[in-house]
């Protein structure tokens, strides 16, 4: 982790404001955490979380951010427009952070699942890193997601075929290597995973006690 | 990829129907288009989504076609709706407690909008003067027909929306939860949400939305103006897969296998009588209460839904004017029009016959002059200028 000191000293070098207020909307805490992280590390140095959507808009106004971060899974995306109203409860007038001239950008973030207003007049040159390390954030917590969930089958797949190898050992009454042999030949014969066929052991076992 | 291969995003709401069985009863395989229906969580992702060109075409709420093709609030980018999939299917629902205090204050049967609304102001001028917290309603989008139906209702006895109560958006998987939890003592939403929240005993059903708006233009098929130009080979495939999924839904002897596609896990997943109830225009207004039914509470594949209606535009315009959303112009007006166009489905199915039923502003409020296009500014004028309750 870099320290905060060469984090502002970095700021200053690509001219970016770090006392910029950045406000995270993301019900994933693991995520949040993550990009608030990585905003804190790039420099900035005024950055909280909104995990509890529950009068989001109030949250929000109490913060009075210039930046407001969100993940597009969240249904709450829709209650920040109404910011973009004439209201006599909104403090500043905030804006969506795309136009027209930001085709790329938009896909990008949309492609990652973040969305991004700032509020109305803030030159979008100033966020632009923000919202690039958003998107390279969001990208980057979607691999490991993914990851981990390969990694979590892969697991569970494992536990049934040693569940189902101990099956047949008892009942056919062969040692382990055969055991795995029968699960192999016979999934390849049906055209299966051989998890698939060692879950129908573990279940016609289940069923047969 | 095929070229015939669409990607269309939803919400999953009742009113997605005819896109749904569209899909699901393959009719538009029948006519040749592959369409993969991308469920999504905010009308913001659908609206980005369907601007940026992620999806071909998208369910989306009638105003926010306008809104987005006139810039109002954000991105201004050109949609089109070439035919609509719905109209109506929203309720106002209240909590027991503003329940009871509009019973106590109407002069009336409190199922008539007009006592309904008059009760509404008497509610709200004892809060005032007991200096409590003014009334707060949940609705779906700034430019929703959710929002304007709850604006028109209460401002017909003289509530002014955006200073005697506080209207804020919800998104309507969090409606019922909010209503429970007393953040806000009323809502208008889509269904199944109204009929949620009474078979949990949190609110009651005060209006069906048909009863404000004879006929509200809520959903739309929308699709940007630009791809409608560069696809226009592909467009009365997908009309006619479309249109006959909605005659498909409308009719009564289908509404079984209708609820039961749509309670799919991937489309709405919610219990299939909910989807019943809903299509048949049959709910419980409170637990364990009577049916009220309505054949207008929600209009799919009948008395000319799908046709896209420029009056609808003009007047769906006229809301976002009159509550301040956008500026009066003609230019903006006929921007509005332009969405709603019927040419495309008019040279798909021919032109309309004219029931005698309907209304013959096209809208059927029930409040106020019938709606007329030609004069919305001097309306809105009117409008502008009632008097407040004191």
């Amino acid at each position: 982790m870099q320290s905060a000191p060469a984090g502002i000293a970095r700021a200053l070098l690509s001219h970016m404001d770090p006392t910029l207020k950045i406000v995270i909307v993301d019900e994933n805490p693991i995520r949040a955490a993550i990009l608030a992280d990585g905003l804190r590390e790039a420099g900035y140095t005024q950055v909280s979380r909104i995990e509890e959507t529950n009068n989001l808009l109030a949250r929000i106004y109490t913060l009075d951010p210039e930046v407001i971060l969100i993940d597009l899974e969240n249904p709450s995306r829709d209650v920040l427009a109404q910011m973009f109203q004439v209201s006599r409860v909104v403090k500043r007038p905030i804006a969506m952070f795309v136009d027209q001239s930001d085709a790329t950008a938009i896909e990008a973030a949309v492609d990652a699942g973040v969305s991004a207003y700032i509020v109305d007049g803030l030159k979008k040159e100033r966020i632009k890193s923000i919202l690039d390390l958003c998107i390279s954030r969001f990208n980057a917590f979607a691999r490991l997601q993914n990851e981990l969930e390969r990694t979590q089958t892969a697991l569970s797949e494992r536990k049934v075929i040693d569940r189902a190898k101990g099956i047949l050992m008892k009942i056919r009454r062969i040692n382990e290597g055969d055991a795995y042999t029968l699960l192999r030949t016979t999934a390849m014969n049906e055209n299966k995973k051989i998890a698939e066929v060692a879950q129908a052991v573990v279940t016609a076992e289940e069923l047969l006690k | 990829m095929t070229e015939d291969r669409l990607r269309i995003g939803f919400i999953p709401l009742v009113d997605a129907a005819a896109l749904i069985i569209a899909v699901d009863k393959e009719f538009a395989a029948d006519e040749g288009l592959t369409i993969d229906l991308i469920r999504e969580v905010s009308w913001s992702n659908v609206r980005d989504k369907l601007n940026i060109g992620v999806f071909d075409a998208a369910h989306l709420l009638a105003p926010v076609v306008i809104a987005s093709s006139l810039g109002i609030g954000h991105v201004k980018v050109p949609l089109v709706a070439p035919i609509m999939l719905g109209l109506n299917g929203n309720a106002i629902t209240v909590s027991p407690q503003l329940y009871d205090a509009l019973a106590s204050a109407a002069e009336g049967d409190l199922a008539d909008p007009n006592i309904s609304a008059k009760a509404l102001v008497r509610v709200v001028r004892e809060r005032r003067r007991n200096r409590a917290e003014p009334i707060v309603f949940g609705m779906t989008f700034p430019f929703s027909t959710h929002n304007y139906q709850l604006r028109l209702w209460m401002a017909a006895a003289g509530v002014q929306p955006d200073e005697d109560v506080r209207l804020v958006v919800l998104p309507p998987p969090y409606m019922v939860d909010s209503l429970a939890s007393r953040q806000v003592d009323g809502f208008c939403v889509g269904a199944p949400w109204n009929s949620l929240a009474v078979e949990l005993g949190v609110g009651r059903i005060l209006h069906f939305g048909c009863e404000i708006v004879a006929r509200a233009p809520e959903k739309a098929l929308a699709v940007r103006a630009a791809w409608a130009a560069n696809r226009a080979e592909i467009m009365p495939a997908l009309l006619r897969a479309v249109h006959r999924a909605a005659e498909f839904v409308n009719d009564a002897g289908n509404r079984d296998e209708v609820a039961a596609l749509l309670a799919a896990p991937h489309r709405l997943g919610v219990a299939p009588e909910l989807v019943r109830a809903t299509i048949a225009g049959e709910l419980r207004t409170t637990l364990g209460g009577p049916v009220r039914s309505s054949p207008y509470y929600m209009v799919i594949g009948r008395d000319g839904a799908t046709r896209p209606d420029p009056a609808h535009a003009a007047w769906l315009y006229a809301q976002m004017v009159r509550w301040k959303q956008t500026p009066p112009a003609t230019k903006l007006l006929d921007a509005a029009i332009a969405c709603f166009r019927p040419e495309p489905y008019d040279a798909v199915f021919g032109n309309p016959v004219a029931s005698p039923d309907l209304p013959l502003d096209h809208i059927g409020a029930f409040t106020g002059p019938p709606f007329d296009a030609g004069n919305i500014f001097g309306d809105v004028v009117v409008k502008l200028a009632m008097p407040r309750p004191s």
